[in-house]
């Protein structure tokens, strides 16, 4: 049996990186099924042994989608969750289009879909089990892998014929929420054995017969071109078999990992450095500074603007520097060129932007192409980019036969496709009772979607966290002012809500301090009215914002500590972000000691998150902690330099990562909620940043207005 | 080319290889033990953490050669069917995300507790600080380290 199904109509989805409409999930056919088992969709499949099987079409990189996926389907399928397996879509046309891997979405997206499927799949086999027994199925009901009926039962798996020569009905009622007895429990992730164990297969551990792995030097410059290359020494590196010339560099084939960066060290390579052989950040940021003298495009107006900020105005300049993403495993790519197809196995977050370069290099059409999705070593948006994808397919076409590319962690630092650094003017007034009047920001920076040629407007990838400002406050001005670099720029875990919250909600704190208030009073009461509003191009509930900032503030003990005698340079500060994108709201007090030395340690986080229903709570949880953790590095460590067109940084040792010593306590309250599922990878990161920055002020009376927060940065601070 | 003998999980293994080839491409490339995974290829990220007679080293930074005659254990082989405590309390705390990092967090953990049956905080500290987690598990590391050794979890996880 086949059947078609066109998946239940999404929503638009504004991802946090602003990705047009997502293309309807479609449930493409189903396989024509194998006897003894029953497949109503290419997403779901029931074995004679009562094993069900669900395929996620969204990617695993750590933030649990293959678990919660699972989760939507049995839950509604009423299934054994002992019996529930994960396998991983690939871009075959039965899956449709697996669209992108990010921006928050994957559950909120695919969570009705997925639930559908297994509705779908249990009434089918409801009626396959009244059919059987000859009695009123509304008198029959779905029960932990069997269906029921007075004293009798049946398991799944012996219904799996029957139910393969139904028809699948048209509209299968999905449950109520209170009926839920797997979602909305915490579900540990289905690959844990596996991870535990070494099986875990990722990009990096797959071997095809024939295969030969590859290391490829590419321009140290960006944008530079291969001038000359004398292969003959690396030729000669044993284990070598073949060097290639491709688009982004040369690429040395061996027959271990090992002998092929050998070889790459024996390349004599001459490169054209291109346009961009001289720049530099210090270049970067001077250009920011002639940027930042001159209006930018008004991204969001109210009142009178920047005009009503007026003389007795508080002025700050604040700024965030470029980043690299540093997964633990670094990019790679395996790809099988053959004549007539091409299999690519590849921990890509969105192979459909691979696939257009795919064409091209093999001239193959889509449905000669496939690609598979093993497990992901980290993502935070780095692997939305399609070039370890490429660079693998040119090999293998060059080579005629499968080619894995490795990066080494020094290419994936220094050919990574960069968060963007911003710098950032602000100022602000207050009337007499203190309360904020006027607030004009200013972006300098350059933009994600022109460096990566999106169809977007180039200010569409970096306002989040500046233009939805949410607070009520009357007069609003927002600009930004575009200055691109040659720096490649892509998705990094928050996007532009990785660095704008950090200034807007520091500011905050500094405008509270000025107002002589409690900064906790001064959020809530910018906060006050309930009603949903407008701001900037998304709708805003105030009352779950501030729901989340009080809740954070009471558990962590906000008012007592604020009474408390201190010891010296102890502090905590609040910070909140409304990541509208994803229909999520966080708030975050840290608790931090400025030690002598400048070095600051967070000793406690407490984080409340609201993000609608709640699928699965112990990965929300792990989500935030993770999110808290990423922060944190970027808040006190990650920088990336570039001097004469290169960067400067080549791996962990000079872009440092939070270490588990120096991670904080973290405890996670959630807001129980009936509303559709919120985005959790993401809305974790923007608070923690400002947090820290907020309780570094209310340790030292301090304010650092520039990440990463360095001891160098604390102790200029402490004397100015 | 060099003929070198080993152990590996129990299994006496001959490869012919480049002696200076480290430990770490060894296992994965020539001889498909892909638990341990290449992070940083410099020693200072944890993830090809294995153990060298009962030692926890770095993969990537043991040539071949320094292996002949001794004895390998990896994820692959820490356990028999993922029974050892440390995996048990790996599971129980739910701590893996994306999970790359996790077979050397494994390996340093089961080395830490080998050397510190009842660790404290400043044990673990010390023991995990050259393992990098970029998801950011470290406070589940931390409650499955303590879960492992039998011992209550420190109040609130944290350091």
């Amino acid at each position: 049996m086949t059947t078609r199904r066109d998946f239940v109509k999404t929503t638009c989805l504004s991802l946090a990186f602003t990705l047009p409409m997502e293309p309807r999930l479609r449930f493409g056919m189903a396989e024509p099924i194998e006897p003894g088992a029953f497949a109503p969709s290419a997403f779901l499949r029931i074995d004679g042994d009562g094993t069900v099987t669900i395929w996620a079409n969204k990617s695993e990189m750590g933030q649990g989608v293959r678990t919660s996926l699972a989760m939507a389907v049995a839950e509604e399928l009423d299934a054994d969750w002992s019996k529930v397996k994960v396998q991983q879509a690939s871009s075959a046309a039965k899956f449709g289009d697996l669209g992108i891997t990010g921006g928050s979405q994957s559950t909120r997206s695919t969570f009705t879909p997925y639930r559908t499927v297994g509705a779908t799949a249990r009434e089918m086999l409801i009626s396959a089990a009244a059919t059987k027994w000859k009695v009123d199925r509304a008198a029959c009901k779905a029960e932990n892998g069997f269906i029921v009926h007075g004293s009798k039962r049946i398991a799944y798996g012996e219904l799996v014929e029957a139910a393969s020569k139904l028809e699948p009905p048209k509209d299968p009622p999905l449950k109520h929420a209170k009926n839920f007895r797997i979602v909305g429990t915490d579900v540990k992730r289905l690959d844990g054995p596996d991870i535990v164990t070494g099986r875990a297969q990722f990009g990096s551990d797959l071997k095809l017969p024939g295969m030969l792995y590859a290391s490829v030097q590419r321009c140290p410059v960006f944008g530079g071109k291969l001038k000359s290359v004398d292969f003959t020494a690396a030729k000669a590196v044993p284990g070598v078999k073949q060097v290639i010339t491709i688009s982004s560099g040369v690429a040395v084939l061996a027959d271990s990992t090992w002998a092929a960066l050998n070889g790459r060290e024996a390349l004599k390579l001459q490169w054209d450095e291109g346009d961009h052989a001289s720049a530099s950040t210090a270049k970067i940021w001077e250009g920011f500074e002639t940027r930042m003298k001159t209006p930018g495009k008004v991204v969001r107006k109210e009142g009178k603007g920047v005009e009503a900020v007026g003389k007795r105005a508080i002025h700050a300049r604040y700024d965030c520097p470029f980043l690299a993403h540093a997964t633990m495993e670094p990019m790679v790519g395996l790809a099988d060129v053959k004549p007539d197809r091409c299999d690519i196995y590849a921990p890509s977050q969105g192979p459909s932007w691979s696939m257009d370069a795919i064409q091209k290099i093999t001239g193959m059409k889509a449905d000669q192409i496939e690609v598979h999705i093993p497990l992901l070593g980290g993502g935070f948006g780095r692997r939305a980019m399609p070039d370890f994808i490429v660079e693998a397919v040119e090999c293998s076409k060059a080579a005629g036969v499968p080619v894995k590319v490795q990066y080494s962690r020094e290419d994936d630092m220094k050919h990574d496709y960069y968060r963007p650094g911003t710098l950032h003017e602000l100022s602000a007034s207050l009337d007499a009772k203190g309360h904020a009047q006027a607030w004009h920001h200013r972006i300098v920076g350059p933009s994600i979607a022109a460096s990566l040629k999106m169809p977007w407007p180039p200010e569409a990838t970096e306002l989040s966290g500046a233009a939805d400002l949410p607070y009520e406050i009357p007069n609003v001005q927002v600009e930004w002012a575009q200055s691109d670099t040659p720096i490649p720029l892509g998705f990094w875990r928050a996007v532009p809500a990785s660095f704008n919250p950090f200034v807007t909600e520091s500011f905050l704190d500094e405008l509270a301090h000025k107002a002589g208030k409690d900064p906790l009073d001064f959020r809530v009461a910018l906060l006050k009215k309930d009603e949903k509003r407008k701001v900037g191009r998304d709708e805003l509930d105030p009352g779950r914002l501030r729901h989340v900032i009080e809740l954070a503030a009471e558990k962590a003990g906000w008012k007592a500590w604020r009474l408390a005698k201190r010891a010296k340079g102890f502090g905590m500060g609040i910070a909140a972000h409304a990541y509208l994108d994803c229909g999520t709201y966080v708030a975050q007090v840290a608790e931090v000691e400025v030690k002598p030395d400048g070095k600051v340690k967070v000793h406690r986080v407490v984080c409340a998150v609201d993000c609608g229903l709640a699928v699965n709570p112990l990965n929300i949880r792990a989500q935030m902690e993770s999110a808290i953790v990423f922060g944190l590095t970027a808040a006190l460590h990650g920088e990336i330099t570039l001097e004469k067109g290169r960067v400067v940084q080549n791996g962990f040792s000079d872009y440092p990562m939070l270490r588990l010593a120096d991670s904080p306590r973290i405890e996670v309250h959630i807001v129980k909620s009936t509303l559709p599922p919120g985005g959790v990878g993401e809305p974790g990161l923007p608070p923690i940043a400002p947090a820290v920055a907020n309780a570094i002020f209310a340790a030292t009376g301090k304010r650092i207005r520039s990440m990463p927060m360095t001891p160098e940065k604390v102790l200029k601070a402490a004397k100015a | 080319m060099t003929h070198i003998e080993f152990s590996v999980n129990g299994f006496s293994k001959a490869v012919e290889v480049d002696p200076d080839m480290p430990l770490l491409w060894v296992l994965r490339d020539v001889l498909g033990l892909t638990g341990t995974k290449f992070g940083c290829g410099a020693g200072v990220c944890g993830c090809c953490t294995l153990h060298l007679n009962g030692e926890a080293v770095r993969a990537c930074q043991t040539p071949i050669k320094e292996v002949a005659g001794k004895s390998v254990t990896t994820i692959e082989g820490l356990s028999k069917d993922g029974s050892h405590p440390v995996q048990k309390a790996w599971l129980e705390e739910d701590v893996a995300q994306c999970g790359y990092c996790q077979p050397g967090q494994i390996m340093q953990a089961a080395w830490l507790l080998s050397k510190h049956p009842h660790p404290t905080d400043a044990d673990i500290n010390e023991g995990m600080a050259e393992n990098i987690c970029r998801c950011g598990t470290y406070n589940r590391i931390r409650c499955a380290i303590y879960r492992a050794a039998g011992d209550a979890p420190a109040i609130g996880k944290g350091a």
